[in-house]
């Protein structure tokens, strides 16, 4: 085994493949995780798109990649110096590192749905958010969820959205919500389902297939347009405003569940980590890249690298290929091979 | 009652809630294609009658999705039934024949 030690903040997917291919490459890779296990956001989802492939299966594989490598679970970064391009990480344990490499993968959080009071999260009992009605499909336990005859699913919340300070389309929402329109459907046969969107983003391999099994083979009706409020009527249900912008008339229906999809912001874990490091974000609020394009993976700090949705939203794929990438880079900065850096 | 002249405007919001779509549905196991439609407007673009009238494929189907019947039916009156539409469609629908069958349904 190399010496070389190199850091892996953050043990989601794309830490834990980074941490497996620096593995491959002979370095010595360490995952350091705030939470008690691996898995990130990937182990609070059930099923993942296009293919409705459990989530399980793909953390099982990066799990059993990662089962030799050296992991600090429950970990808290109190200090990072660098001193001659070593890394001097401290823990709140008193465990110290000494590092050549940092790969900072902190990954994103879930935008919180109440910011956006007019959609009315936390005031009214039906509305949900996409994490939530993932874990309904794992564990069939919400009694929100009580045999809905109609439910509707609103996009880009949190996201493309100046009032909120995210301009940036989430890029997983789109899909996402047509694979939980279908599920939710499958679970529900007499239900309605709309989903209410402003552009479909099914920009991947098999992404726009779900969107014509959604529309062909599970009925769900997509309605151009943002809803712009909801409120509750007396028997409880909640009423929606929107308008059919394809038709150019305002609507309103009554509605027994509403799915919010939050997108993605980066993690506010990674904030203190990147003071330590002096690493700035982005106008999206995201770590920023050294370019956008051929160093996605580096950051303006020598030897701190970076892969997966601190960067930008990502879907997993993307996170996954740019976490080898980013192993790639670590190597290649390490054998002085790297003109960039 | 005495008559102030006043009167209360009609909303102008679909409401949802109380429309039938009986004769939508119908149409809708004729022609399960009918539910793939994106609105792209191609149909639109390339119409006959839509370069002169305010007909337009893609509102007939919105508008019969929302309960607009009557002015979807008074809109595909005006088709010609050239079948541009139908060569063009990117989602392949058979324009043409749900025309046929908004007729049949919508009239009875």
């Amino acid at each position: 085994m190399n010496e070389h030690r190199i850091l892996v903040i953050g043990g989601g997917p794309a830490g834990m493949e980074t941490a497996y291919q620096l593995k491959n490459l002979g370095l010595n890779p360490v995952i350091i995780e705030r939470s008690d296990k691996l898995g990130g956001n990937l182990s609070r989802w059930d099923r993942l798109f296009p293919t409705s492939e459990p989530a399980e299966a793909l953390l099982e594989k990066l799990m059993e990649q990662t089962k030799d490598i050296e992991k600090k679970l429950n970990a808290k970064i109190t200090s990072i110096e660098k001193e001659n391009n070593i890394f001097h990480l401290k823990l709140s344990n008193g465990i110290n590192y000494k590092a050549d490499a940092i790969v900072l993968c902190t990954g994103f959080d879930l935008f919180k749905a109440e910011k956006k009071q007019e959609y009315g999260y936390g005031i009214y009992n039906n509305v949900i958010t996409n994490a939530e009605l993932e874990k309904y499909f794992k564990t069939h336990n919400d009694e929100r969820i009580n045999e809905p005859k109609r439910i509707g699913f609103v996009h880009c919340v949190g996201s493309r959205d100046v009032k909120v300070n995210n301009t940036y389309c989430s890029k997983v929402c789109c899909a996402t919500a047509l694979k939980q329109a279908c599920e939710i459907k499958e679970e529900f046969p007499e239900a309605d389902v709309y989903c209410f969107y402003m552009d479909l983003r099914m920009f991947g391999k098999g992404y726009e297939d779900i969107y014509l099994k959604a529309q062909k083979d599970f009925d769900i009706k997509c309605v151009r347009g943002r809803v712009c409020e909801v409120s509750e009527n007396i028997e409880g249900k909640l009423v929606i405003k929107a308008e059919d912008t394809l038709l150019g008339t305002p609507m309103k229906m009554t509605l027994d569940l509403l799915v919010l999809m939050c997108g993605m912001e980066k993690s506010k874990s990674s904030n203190e980590i990147q003071k330590m490091l002096n690493i700035s974000n982005n106008e999206d609020g995201f770590i920023e890249t050294r370019d956008l394009f051929s160093g996605l993976n580096l950051t303006k700090e020598k030897g701190v690298f970076v892969a997966g949705a601190c960067t930008s939203p990502k879907t997993l794929p993307e996170t996954l290929a740019e976490a080898r990438s980013a192993a790639m880079e670590v190597f290649n900065y390490l054998g002085f091979q790297d003109v960039r850096n | 009652m005495i008559d102030f002249g006043f009167c209360i405007s009609k909303s102008s919001h679909i409401m949802m809630d109380d429309i039938d779509l009986k004769y939508f549905n119908k149409l809708e196991t004729l022609n399960p294609d009918i539910k793939t439609c994106m609105s792209c407007g191609l149909c639109t673009a390339t119409c006959t009658a839509g370069n002169f009238t305010d007909m337009s494929f893609r509102k007939i189907i919105l508008m019969l999705q929302r309960g607009k019947d009557k002015e979807a039916v008074r809109l595909v009156k005006k088709c010609m039934m050239c079948g541009k539409c139908m060569m063009l469609c990117s989602r392949g629908i058979n324009t043409r024949n749900i025309l046929l069958s908004i007729t049949r349904i919508y009239n009875e």
